[in-house]
């Protein structure tokens, strides 16, 4: 069977995976592991921007961004992780420009910035310009800047490898098992030091913004792995999808001025948040467009409100929002310079994932004991930057950040020895082969049946408004799926690019990210970011000011949940009013 | 504040159309045949959801690639009705009710709809698409106008998707030809006013496989689901190499 050996093999090339491969690639051997060809991760799908305090446009400070990033986050962020997240996106930004990322420009050749949900002055005081854009596809360009700079550093790939192991031996992370879907072929990696940027699995619901490859494949491996994963009750339903498509229309449309309108033309914003109206954090915006849509002030009746943007004028929105606009007239057939646009809150962002600390290493447990060799990075892992809700842009700050972080602290535990390969038993990747095995023998249903129940129950019972009830009406059907799952059967035996197959294997992933988010917010009784529960409306910090731990069972199913202290350095937690 | 009169998009979404698909299956070794398959779908859905479709309820062994399915990762360009395309960007209204799906012409086969897209990169990295600039970098950002910023702007929207390469009849007649994909990406940095690699990049391009091969067919920008108009770019290399240098705006 094919045999590796890298000093460093990383999941996922998206902007975290190739960020930590270009601090060790120009020293150390580095293999990137990814089930698409790189420039087809998702990262290239964020749209408005990478905040970071530069000041380029009005005055700014990284303490600033600090207190909106733990604000935003309703109190649940480890403090020093996002004063990491601050202080270093400035770096990390001018990192990315003199690798030649084509920032938009101020009128003096600076790199441009503009205003975005929940990015303040002051500490809270009103809007601030911290969004450096490239026009309104910046993760194209942060994708397509970190690809250009592997090709450089000469960053050895392995496209369209699907991850279905972690190796762990000794105690330490030592190698990774990866299915080969050009030829059906099973490879083993060993290395000495592992990193999961693997992203987020918003497929487990009907109506997202993620591409069908956002499975959520590291969290389910590392889970698998018994290793916790955090924080997953908390995701992210983003205001602005495209009505019935999920598509997103990004937040920088209403960072340049746009409005939300209800069936009766009113900019109903004003009434939630009026200090931010529209620029309000998205958990409390899509929360008002439910709450709209049940008052009956949907569109003609409809599940959707409009996005306008028409007051903006032809030119502004062509220069600065034309991917968007392009969205609106292929999906929906509507020109937005004329008419507003259908909407509807879309499946977007996981804030939890695989635990980690401030240097991507990834976490065992409540005392933060780290897994030695494993990492974790970008929308995979749980650091915590986001808490409860993340604030737009800070994805993008998360991966150049944490990639980074990731990257030069394997570099220094290499540099000192402290990581070594580590002998892989015989049959380590047996148990991918058994999965294969099992899938191509399975007799039982086809994936869509399981897929479509998933999606359809995570939506109705898991989504933006929760109760007790729904929530173990959808741990049960979530279990009663993964029972299904195991007889699961698939038409094409081929070896031979065998995509059925790959989709098999991760409607088994997105299955148990779907089983630790339902369980982890059944279990937490508060409203807070991302988890409103209709049945408990307000913030308990009495009981819920920690961090979510769920534990998997061997054979399946959450096995406890444990939980974990936030770290609170400078703001104590207030309400958090807007 | 007035809204205009609500976009029946709920309609328009109930009125499944019927649709005949034919697809050009095939793996390497083997002939190539085509399939038929019968499906209902709405004038809104995307090709790609039909193929979706057709893979999750009727065959699952149909093989295409996909991830974003809203036209910025790349994954889905294949011919369609006779022309390349996004699947994903493309709707069932504009394909009428008899569809028809083939690999991208111009590269080697992998199974159905797939192509080996590992010569395309290859070409792609060939011309080194990367900032070249080995001056020491200021402790901020390198200044660039707004001018500047857009000289090269049409080059960066490009998703390396493949499409134009693949419709360009002088790599169906040579394919050792580096195309218009390249061409693009080595054009975002030779008109970068930061970048100090044109020289490198022009030289390679100047050779026999070069930009010449060119012969303004158009085909390239016709269908760049980007809308680059990528056969001007290729023009303002030529240029370039004509006239020994780039012509980028010095403010």
């Amino acid at each position: 069977m094919p045999y590796h050996k890298f000093d460093v093999v990383i999941v996922g090339s998206g902007g975290a995976g190739l960020m930590a491969a270009m601090q060790l690639s120009h020293k150390y051997s580095v293999a990137v592991v990814s089930k698409l060809y790189p420039t087809r991760s998702h990262t290239g799908a964020a749209q408005g921007g990478v905040a970071a305090a530069l000041g380029n446009q009005e005055e700014d400070h990284w303490q600033w961004h600090m207190f909106d990033t733990v604000k935003g986050g309703d109190y649940l962020v480890d403090q020093d992780a996002a004063e990491v997240l601050a202080r270093e996106a400035i770096d990390a930004i001018y990192d990315l420009e003199h690798w030649g990322l084509p920032f938009n420009r101020t009128a003096d050749g600076k790199i441009d910035q503009r205003r975005f949900g929940g990015h303040t002055r002051n500490f809270g005081e009103g809007p601030v310009m911290r969004s450096c854009y490239a026009a309104d596809r910046t993760g194209h360009m942060i994708l397509q800047t970190m690809f250009q700079q592997s090709v450089k550093n000469q960053v050895q790939f392995f496209n369209e490898f699907l991850a279905t192991d972690l190796i762990i031996t000794g105690g330490r992370a030592s190698g990774v098992v990866a299915y080969s879907i050009r030829d059906g072929d099973v490879h083993t990696f060993s290395a000495k030091a592992v990193v999961f940027a693997t992203g987020g699995y918003g497929r487990a619901w009907r109506i997202t913004s993620n591409a069908l490859a956002c499975t959520g494949d590291g969290m389910s491996i590392a889970y698998r792995s018994g290793i916790p994963l955090e924080d997953m009750e908390f995701y992210q339903f983003h205001p602005t999808g495209i009505y019935h498509v999920g598509v997103l229309l990004s937040e920088a449309a209403r960072g340049e001025g746009a409005y939300l309108l209800n069936n009766e033309g009113e900019r109903f914003m004003m009434r939630y948040t009026p200090s931010l109206q529209e620029l309000a954090p998205r958990d409390i915006v899509s929360r008002s467009i439910v709450q709209e849509i049940r008052e009956g002030r949907g569109i003609d009746g409809q599940d959707y409100v409009y996005l306008d943007i028409r007051h903006l004028g032809a030119e502004k929105i062509r220069e600065k929002l034309p991917d968007i606009t392009d969205f609106a007239r292929t999906y929906l057939r509507i020109e937005p310079i004329t008419d507003p646009v259908p909407i509807q809150p879309t499946a977007h962002y996981a804030m939890g994932g695989i635990p980690t600390n401030i240097d991507g290493q990834v976490i065992l447990d409540e005392k933060n004991t780290p897994l030695p060799g494993f990492y974790a990075a970008g929308e995979a892992a749980c650091v915590s930057v986001h808490g409860a809700n993340r604030l737009g842009t800070n994805s993008l700050v998360d991966l150049i950040v944490f990639g980074r972080r990731a990257g030069k602290h394997i570099a220094k535990m290499l540099d000192s020895g402290e990581l070594d390969y580590a002998e892989l038993p015989a049959n380590a990747d047996e148990r991918t082969k058994q999965m294969i095995s099992r899938i191509r023998a399975g007799s039982g249903e086809h994936a869509e049946t399981i897929r479509e129940e998933m999606r359809d129950v995570m939506t109705e019972m898991c989504g933006v408004m929760r109760t007790e009830d729904k929530l173990q009406q959808c741990g049960a059907k979530i279990a009663e799926l993964q029972a299904r799952y195991q007889n699961i059967s698939i038409m094409d035996k081929s070896s031979s690019f065998n995509t059925e197959m790959m989709e098999a294997i991760e409607l088994g992933y997105v299955l148990d990210c779907a089983e630790a988010t339902v369980e982890s917010a059944a279990a937490r009784k508060e409203s807070r970011g991302g988890h409103f529960r209709e049945d408990y409306p307000t913030r308990d910090d009495k009981q819920f000011l920690s961090h979510t731990l769920a534990y998997r069972k061997d054979d399946g199913g959450v096995k406890e949940l444990r939980y974990k202290p936030v770290v609170i350095t400078e703001f104590q937690p207030k309400e958090r009013k807007y | 504040m007035t809204t205009t009169s609500a976009p029946k998009v709920q309609n328009a979404r109930a009125n499944m159309v019927k649709l005949t698909v034919r697809v050009k299956r095939g793996a390497p070794g083997a002939a190539s045949h085509w399939q038929e398959y019968k499906v209902e779908a709405s004038p809104l859905d995307r090709f790609v959801d039909v193929l979706n479709h057709i893979k999750w309820t009727q065959d699952g062994t149909l093989t295409f690639r996909r991830s974003c399915l809203h036209g910025v990762c790349g994954s889905d360009a294949m011919r369609i009705n006779g022309r390349n395309q996004l699947a994903c960007k493309t709707l069932v209204a504009d394909l009428g009710y008899k569809i028809s799906a083939e690999p991208m012409l111009g590269y080697p086969v992998i199974r159905d709809l797939v192509v080996d897209m590992d010569p395309f990169f290859g070409k792609y990295e060939k011309v080194k698409p990367y900032l070249i600039n080995n001056s020491p970098a200021p402790a901020t950002e390198r200044l660039q106008t707004a001018d500047q910023r857009k000289r090269f702007d049409a080059g960066t929207k490009c998703i390396l998707c493949g499409a134009c390469t693949g419709s360009c009849p002088s790599i169906w007649a040579n394919p050792e030809w580096v195309g218009p994909a390249a061409i693009v990406n080595a054009h975002r940095f030779i008109f970068d006013s930061r970048d100090e690699g044109a020289a490198e990049r022009l030289q390679i391009l100047s050779d026999r496989t070069g930009v010449w091969r060119c012969r303004t067919i158009f085909n390239c920008a016709d269908v760049c689901p980007r809308e680059i108009p990528v056969t001007d770019l290729i023009e303002d290399v030529k240029r370039a190499i004509i006239y020994g240098e780039p012509d980028i705006p010095n403010t």
